[in-house]
């Protein structure tokens, strides 16, 4: 049995500065408020995943012989909202961004810490609220909750769902206004626009999207509950309302939140190429703006998920041309990742084991949407598994590896440890081979015909054997996600102490100790330098013969 | 940067450890800092209920082009002189609220009493005045659910043709989320004034710092703003007499 | 946001003038509602409303002359992403009975 190996020198630092459950429940600082995320996130990861873990035993058979067709109905109503709403769209701002913004920026906190508690509050309460709503029946209309099933047609218990997500998404609208209003505001001397990491653009776009979109969703929830509840009735196409109306609403949201789910994601990965290609990143300038540009061109295109719903023609050529342009500036971001790999000093660490593999993964699950986007094709696999597997590519693949690439790359500053690297580059390869193995089978699926949200496809037996290779995927998947948690649970007693910048990464949060005390710094920092100086910190190392005095 | 210079200059305070406003806040450098976060924070949280509100706006233009004389004759039914009277009484609410910042910029102890006082006043006059309005759209059946009636009511400008019920019921069913929507933000802004009136009754606020009485004018002149687009939209879509 | 600029002569003649264009404002509107405009009923009695929602902004919400440019651009990228949701939900609605 090893022994706990203690911190060589025991610090002050915002985890050891005070102890009891009321100094966690009742903090103001950020860093511990992004650990509380990480558990209730991490919380809720499990219950997505179990429903996921339902859904794949269900699709192993082409018979519905698991579950009944409404159980069936509800697996992946509650996998998609819990997942959406609970897990994927706070995930990276609410705990690395919480963690890191400030860190970044180098200012002792957000400007808002109060309302950041209150942040996690109301998520935590959103959370309760959901599970209830599960424990005591469940959803079962899809994550999309379209009227007028929702409104005029389900027994569940839409209403409760509906404010569940309505007090999360408040929690999403004030991390955005803290993030933003800490970026504009609270930056240290020297810190200026052109100098700020890339994490930090990305996460100011995604605070515009969170604070612009999620009140549409909100006052979209808002008419779904009084038409259940009081009758009003604003979608009903027996008043002459109009169930599409409801769809233009939600998704004008739901479409730029995939991008308030990337982005974040996509900031991790900039950072993580930066430090282990040794280089500063490849046109700071553009993948600073593409940032800006996928918040706002996000929110132009959001009608391209009602291709086949009876919008007009005319529209759908609209949507369908600016769902095209969208593309364009994460194509920017990923021809600048690559340019910025190009003769880099490349380090296989496990961040870059995930960064890599997002920047594959992300590339499919974006070209696909590409062939979504052209309504010839959409027409034909609209509805089908080849959906499901183009926003598992990019929110899998793309963001929940960015955000376990991100976790890595941070975790000595979090903690105060280092992680078993052995173990997690094998987490990295497993979590890669589970995830194609799951998802790439459902393109084929998808492109064949088999249609979503079915729990029976018997019509279709020849689907199964896809089905099978899906099903065994997952759980080679399931594995790679219980990996890390346990080996970074062990790191917090076991691992080895990290020193306050084991990567010799560049960043404001490495200046400091890992990990960080209670308010960051010892001395507010003045910033002389750009970002991604790797040429300055790596240069005591590279001299080969010492210089003569 | 003007930024970048306070901040320079509050290194130098924070290093000297001067003795500052007692309502500054510890991950503050100084108070401007504090003073222009919480003043981006409110404008980004208007920003948040402009689209709030958005939604709904979205949901009156699509049906209000579709069913527009349906939706004129269900607005000609509601109480103008009242919508027009709780008009002004917002608009009186907002000159309150501007001299009440005024007040407090200035050091007039008094006025900034008074003027939050009579703002409060003027909120629950409108709020009043609304209820009179529901109570008569309740009495008249045009409260949409089972007992919603609308027949026989001619389309503004169209003798002998009728409006849709159906379609009515939609406008109804709008202007109560609308109007519902906006009474609660408006009693959420008497608590908050309400609060401000306690803090200034003893005597918080300085010209140096009454940053709260700034940001819930804010917020009050916005939920005057989005009255000023429901008034004409919802009540005078047709008044041709 | 906040009182840099108190040698300046006192603002309280302009929030009358301005207390004042609102309740005329308001009047004109309900006299325009009684007008036959046909189709600038709707766009008359929106740029009323609109005149009156700026003026409260610049003068009552103080975005003229104290704030910085950041005020503004938040004020506008709000009035922008409505536009959006507005304008192109009706590409939808308005062209639904073309073809």
């Amino acid at each position: 049995m090893p022994t706990a190996i203690p911190q060589p020198v025991e610090r002050e630092n915002y985890l050891n500065k005070e102890y009891g459950v009321w100094s966690w429940l009742l903090t103001t600082d950020h860093k511990r408020i992004a650990l509380l995320y990480l558990l209730s996130i991490t919380f809720f990861f499990f219950i997505g995943g179990f429903f996921a873990l339902l859904i794949r035993l269900e699709l192993l058979t082409p018979a519905g012989d698991l579950v009944q067709a409404d159980t069936y109905n509800k697996l992946f109503t509650m996998h998609g909202m819990v997942m959406v709403f609970f897990f994927l769209i706070p995930s990276i701002p609410a705990v690395l961004g919480n963690f890191l913004v400030p860190l970044m920026i180098g200012a002792k906190d957000l400007a808002f810490p109060r309302i950041n508690l209150l942040s996690w509050y109301l998520y935590v309460i959103g959370g309760v609220m959901m599970l209830h709503c599960m424990l005591t029946g469940g959803v079962d209309t899809g994550w999309t909750f379209y009227a007028p099933f929702s409104t005029s047609f389900t027994n569940t218990k839409i209403v409760e769902a509906g404010l569940a997500i309505f007090v999360a998404g408040f929690s999403s609208i004030l991390t955005g206004l803290n993030f933003v209003v800490t970026i504009h505001r609270m930056r240290c001397p020297g810190m200026t626009w052109s100098r700020l990491p890339l994490f930090i653009w990305a996460h100011y776009a995604t605070s515009i999207i969170q604070l612009l979109g999620t009140p549409v969703v909100a006052v979209t929830i808002v008419l779904v509950a009084a038409e259940r509840a009081l009758h009003l009735g604003i979608f009903d196409p027996k008043l002459g309302g109009d169930p599409l109306l409801f769809q233009h609403l939600f998704w004008f949201y739901s479409h730029p939140a995939v991008y308030i789910m990337i982005l974040p994601s996509m900031g991790v990965v900039t950072e993580i190429i930066a430090c282990f290609s040794r280089k500063r990143i490849f046109g700071y300038g553009f993948v600073a703006f593409s940032s800006i540009a996928i918040a706002v061109f996000g929110f132009l295109v959001w009608a391209h998920h009602m291709f086949v719903a009876g919008i007009s023609v005319y529209s759908a050529l609209v949507f369908s041309f600016l769902s095209y342009a969208v593309a364009l500036p994460s194509a920017i971001k990923v021809f600048n990742w690559t340019a910025t790999l190009y003769k880099g000093s490349i380090h296989y660490d496990a961040p870059m084991l995930y960064a890599f593999g997002f920047l594959g993964l992300f590339t499919i699950g974006g070209l696909t949407g590409l062939f979504l986007s052209a309504l010839g094709i959409n027409v034909h696999v609209t509805d089908t598994y080849f959906v499901v597997a183009h926003f598992h590519y990019i929110m899998v693949g793309g963001a929940v590896m960015g955000y376990l690439g991100g976790m890595h790359f941070w975790w000595p500053k979090i903690s105060g440890r280092l992680y078993p690297e052995g173990w997690a580059r094998l987490a990295a390869l497993i979590v890669f081979i589970g995830f194609n193995l799951t998802f790439f089978p459902q393109f084929l699926l998808g492109y064949m015909g088999m249609p979503r949200r079915y729990y029976d496809y018997s019509h279709m037996p020849e689907f199964q054997v896809l089905n099978v290779l899906s099903t065994a995927g997952a759980t080679v998947l399931g594995v790679g996600y219980l990996l890390p948690m346990i080996y970074f649970l062990w790191s917090m007693r076991y691992g080895k102490p990290s020193s306050d910048n084991p990567w010799n990464a560049a960043g404001l949060e490495w200046k400091t100790s890992s990990p960080p005390p209670t308010f960051n710094f010892d001395t507010e920092p003045v910033v002389t330098w750009e970002a991604y100086n790797y040429d300055e910190l790596d240069a005591p190392y590279k001299q080969e013969v010492p210089v003569a005095k | 940067m003007q930024n970048n210079a306070s901040s320079a200059a509050a290194v130098h305070a924070d290093a000297h450890g001067e003795a500052h406003n007692p309502a500054l806040l510890h991950h503050f450098a100084e108070p401007q800092q504090q003073r222009d976060a919480a003043s981006l924070g409110m404008w980004l949280f208007l920003a948040t209920e402009v689209m709030f509100f958005g939604g709904l706006f979205c949901a009156y233009l699509v049906y209000r082009l579709k069913f527009f004389g349906d939706f004129a004759a269900a607005s000609k039914s509601i109480n103008m002189p009242l919508g027009a009277t709780n008009t002004a009484v917002l608009i009186c609410s907002s000159l309150t609220v501007v001299l009440a910042v005024w007040a407090a910029q200035t050091a007039r102890r008094t006025l900034l009493l008074v003027s939050l006082a009579v703002t409060m006043l003027l909120g629950l006059t409108f709020l009043g005045i609304k209820g009179i309005e529901y109570k008569d759209k309740f009495e008249e059946h045009h409260v949409p659910g089972a007992s919603f009636s609308f027949d026989k009511v001619e389309i503004p400008g169209h003798p002998h043709q009728y409006a849709d019920p159906s379609h009515a019921q939609l406008f109804f069913s709008l202007y109560f989320v609308m109007t519902g929507l906006h009474a609660l933000h408006m009693i959420i802004g008497l608590g908050i004034f309400l609060w401000l009136f306690a803090m200034a009754w003893k005597g918080r606020f300085t010209p140096e710092w009454h940053t709260p009485v700034e940001i819930g004018g804010l917020y009050w002149h916005f939920v005057d703003i989005v009255w000023i687009y429901l008034f004409p939209l919802l009540y005078l879509i047709d008044r041709h007499p | 946001m906040s009182d840099h600029s108190s040698a300046k002569s006192s603002p309280l003649p302009t929030y009358f003038v301005v207390f004042f264009a609102l309740l005329i404002g308001t009047a004109l509107t309900v006299y325009a509602a009684t007008l036959d405009l046909g189709k600038f009923n709707a766009a008359v009695a929106l740029t009323i409303a609109s005149i009156k929602a700026t003026l409260v902004a610049l003068f009552f919400m103080h975005v003229k002359g104290a704030s910085e440019k950041l005020t503004k651009l938040v004020v506008i990228a709000a009035l922008f992403f409505l536009l959006l949701l507005l304008g192109l939900t009706m590409t939808d609605y308005a062209t639904r009975l073309w073809s």
